[in-house]
């Protein structure tokens, strides 16, 4: 399964971040949004990729981008996950149907049941600029990200 | 424009002016070191970077930035503000051993001793720490980094390739040498 390459419409979603909060997709319309499709809440390293992101919120806030964390955990997991990183962004729970919204991406590993380490950003019109899948293992920080940000407002200004 | 994929290379190139330098400036090898005092990780490679560097002597150049991991490490920042600090008095080495030695004592006073160990002018020390004169200076390694594609601590760049294979002295020094041909 490839993920959705650049220029492809991102498809729409409606999932829980928390058990009375629920994050739609349509509704971030205008901003660029960063969507981060992880295999699964606590991964046994020192940084994470999501402490990272998370650390970087105020880089993602100049280019006015949403960030969002996506995987197959439930809400529960999610939450404990969040205290526990001190993360404050969204995670968003890919959970029931599971994995649905991860392979309409093109973002999901049938061996493992889980989201594969995906990014994609979309840009104001919901539309994916950059998109990048990095082997489970492997962090895959976040340069391509900002640089894909970076692109975004630079096609804005022309 | 729009893209899929990406390679992290070190985008930031080493500046003798401003980087913190071990090794002749035209030694064929540059082993750039993201690293964060309080990660029990970049302690673990401390002295295998030493090792390597006694290995390959004359034909590498070792280049240290900070990256400090806030959100996991109370300690790091105000470390690797401490390590500039004593940069600023031309002592930058002797701290950044001393940091790495002692991991798990980066306290404030801890800190200071150290400082006071490596022969620093404590008074311009006391005053730097307390107007975060090099948080600016951390910052901008941090985002430097950032955007070479740093994913943890430590990350290591050879002649600007992100390195991401083991670190154990033997793994490395094999890459360091094939770099150094």
């Amino acid at each position: 399964m490839t993920p959705l390459p650049a220029g492809t419409p991102a498809p729409d979603f409606e999932l829980r971040s928390t058990a009375d909060e629920t994050t739609s997709l349509s509704d971030l319309r205008g901003r660029p949004v960063v969507l981060v499709f992880y295999p699964a809440d606590f991964s046994p390293t020192c940084t994470d990729q999501l402490g990272l992101y998370q650390m970087l919120l105020p880089e993602f806030e100049r280019y006015d981008a949403v960030l969002l964390g996506i995987s197959v955990d439930n809400l529960w997991a999610h939450k404990a996950f969040a205290a526990d990183r001190n993360l404050t962004f969204p995670l968003l729970a890919d959970f029931e149907p599971k994995g649905e919204v991860s392979r309409a991406y093109g973002a999901y590993n049938d061996e493992a049941g889980t989201s594969r380490r995906a990014l994609f950003v979309l840009d104001g019109d919901g539309v994916v600029s950059w998109s990048f899948v990095s082997p489970n293992k492997v962090n895959p920080g976040a340069d391509g990200i900002l640089a894909a940000l970076e692109d975004l407002q630079k096609e804005l200004a022309t | 424009m729009t893209t899929t994929g990406w390679q992290s290379t070190l985008t930031v190139p080493v500046d003798p002016e401003r980087d913190h330098i071990q090794g002749p400036a035209d030694a064929p090898v540059t082993l750039v070191e993201y690293g964060d005092y309080q990660c029990p990780y970049c302690g673990k490679a401390h002295p295998i970077v030493q090792a390597a560097q006694a290995q390959l002597g004359d034909r590498m150049r070792f280049v240290f930035r900070h990256f400090p991991i806030t959100t996991s490490h109370r300690y790091a920042e105000e470390a690797a503000e401490a390590a500039e600090a004593a940069g600023a008095q031309g002592r930058f080495w002797p701290m950044h051993d001393a940091l790495y030695e002692h991991q798990d004592r980066l306290t404030d006073p801890d800190l200071r001793g150290y400082a006071e160990e490596a022969g620093l002018d404590l008074e311009r020390y006391d005053a730097d720490m307390a107007s975060h004169a090099h948080a600016e200076r951390v910052r901008e390694d941090f985002m430097g980094g950032v955007r070479s594609g740093v994913n943890g601590t430590p990350s290591f760049y050879i002649n600007g390739a992100r390195y991401d294979d083991s670190y154990d002295l033997e793994t490395l020094v094999a890459a360091l040498e094939r770099a150094a041909r």
